[in-house]
This record gives C-alpha cells, structure tokens and sequence, in this order.
C-alpha cells in the first residue's frame, strides 16, 4: 500500500515522546517532507519498528534516498544535520 | 413471542453507482500502528471496497470484520479496508484481538461517513456520530456498486458482494 506521492523519509514514532519530537522539529526546520508512522506504546507490540530497524525503540528513521534506517534522537539529529543541514 | 424493535433508519443519502468516490485523507491502521493514507493511494492498482461499520467493540463491528475475515476477503482481487469513527489505539486493538489481516480508517469526527452520505446520529450518545453499516465498490476513483443498511441492526449482504469483489 504505497503511494506515488509518498515522502523520501518515514519517521516512525509515538505519540508524545519527546525524543520523537525533537526528531520532527529538525524535519520541520529543514523542511522536509516526511510520513509519519505511528507506533504502539508498548514495545512488545512494536514488532513493525523491530522488523525495519532491528530495535523496538522510537524514534526511528528510514530515508529511501540514501538507504539509512537509524534508531536513537542523537544519531538522527546528527544524520540529519549531516545530510541535509 | 418476544418482541423487539428493529430501528428503520429510513432512506439513506449514500452516493451512488456513477458517481465518483469522494477523496479522503485519514490515518489507516492496521494491528501495528498506523500512518496517514489517501483513498486515491490505495485505488491506484485497482478495486477497492470500503466498508464502513459501527465503532469498534459493537457486536455489528465484530461480526462484520469476524465474517469478511473468515470469508478470506483478504485474499481476493480486491482491496478490502474499513471505516470507523473509532480512534486508531482502539482499531489497532480491534485488529489485533480478533487476528483481522485488514487496515481500517481512524474518522472519529465521521467526515468521511458524512462525505459519502451514511451518517448515523447514535441515539442516547450525545454528541457521537458514526457510520451507518455500508460498502462501496470503489474502481476508477467510481462508485460501482453500494450496499447500505436501512435497519439497525442489519447486516451486509455478503453473498451478494462476495459475488462482484471475487469476479
């Protein structure tokens, strides 16, 4: 279930996690057009995540463009500044 | 002989056959999470049926999903999704208690309900609307064929839509 218009990035992400919105102020300072997939809040139920990032933590994000999948706010903020900043 | 009423829910204003399908926007969430999809996204490579049910946790909703599930509408040529005024954590719990390999659209303020005209103001519920039980046959961004309850409760003539989504 794929769309023609679907965004470069899917941020996976739970609602109200700061560690997610800090990831979601970096997209929006930059600019970028990214989906939003929303997870459960309990791991267990975040096999989704597990499967895509090999972890069961949010956020998560997948960037088709340059094939990165990368767990942790840190390493996100970083990729991002690096890669689009 | 006991007696009980059957709610008639009078004529109904549901778009019909011929029509185009009125485009939307909403979160689908299946029993892992959820993301927004377009109507148009999901007709891109062919039928659809979209069906709309009461909220999730009514008996209509459960033996409608059981029923699709069991008839192994999943595996047809056609996409099968839903509609619910339910909120997304509790149709990803819906999904997952009752095993249904199905997505459903989160509407809980029931603008797409409204969109294609299968509104029903819940009685006793104040301020709560949902969808009437009702399918689409959506094809071509096309309303091909429409089923929609006119009794409360009444249920989706299976047979008879198993018949076009399997052709």
């Amino acid at each position: 279930m794929t769309e023609s218009t679907d965004p470069s990035l899917t941020l996976y992400r739970l609602q109200g996690c700061p560690y997610c919105e800090r990831v979601v102020r970096k997209l929006g300072e930059y600019g970028l057009p990214y989906r939003s997939q929303f997870v459960e809040p309990l791991h267990s139920r975040r096999n989704a995540v597990k499967r895509v990032a090999g972890v069961r933590t949010v956020p998560v994000i997948v960037d088709e463009r340059t094939g990165v999948t990368m767990a942790e706010s840190d390493n996100i903020v970083d990729y991002l500044e690096a890669t689009y900043g | 002989m006991v007696e009980f009423d059957v709610v008639d829910l009078g004529p109904s204003e549901a778009v019909p056959p011929g029509e185009p399908a009125p485009p939307f926007t909403r979160p689908l969430v299946t029993d892992e999470g959820w993301t927004d999809r377009s109507l148009a996204g999901l007709t891109a490579d062919g039928p659809l049926l979209l069906v709309f049910t009461p909220m999730a946790g009514s008996f209509l909703a459960t033996y409608t999903w059981s029923e699709i599930r069991d008839r192994g509408w999943d595996a047809c040529g056609t996409t099968v999704v839903g509609v619910s005024a339910s909120t997304p954590y509790e149709l990803a719990a819906f999904l997952r208690d009752g095993d249904h390999p199905f997505g459903i659209f989160a509407d809980p303020a029931n603008g797409v309900a409204d969109a294609y005209g299968v509104v029903h103001d819940l009685d006793g519920m104040a301020g709560i609307a949902e969808p009437r039980l009702a399918a689409f046959l959506i094809d071509d961004g096309t309303v091909e064929e429409s089923w929609v309850s006119r009794e409360w409760p009444e249920f989706l003539p299976y047979d008879a839509i198993e018949a076009v989504i399997e052709d």
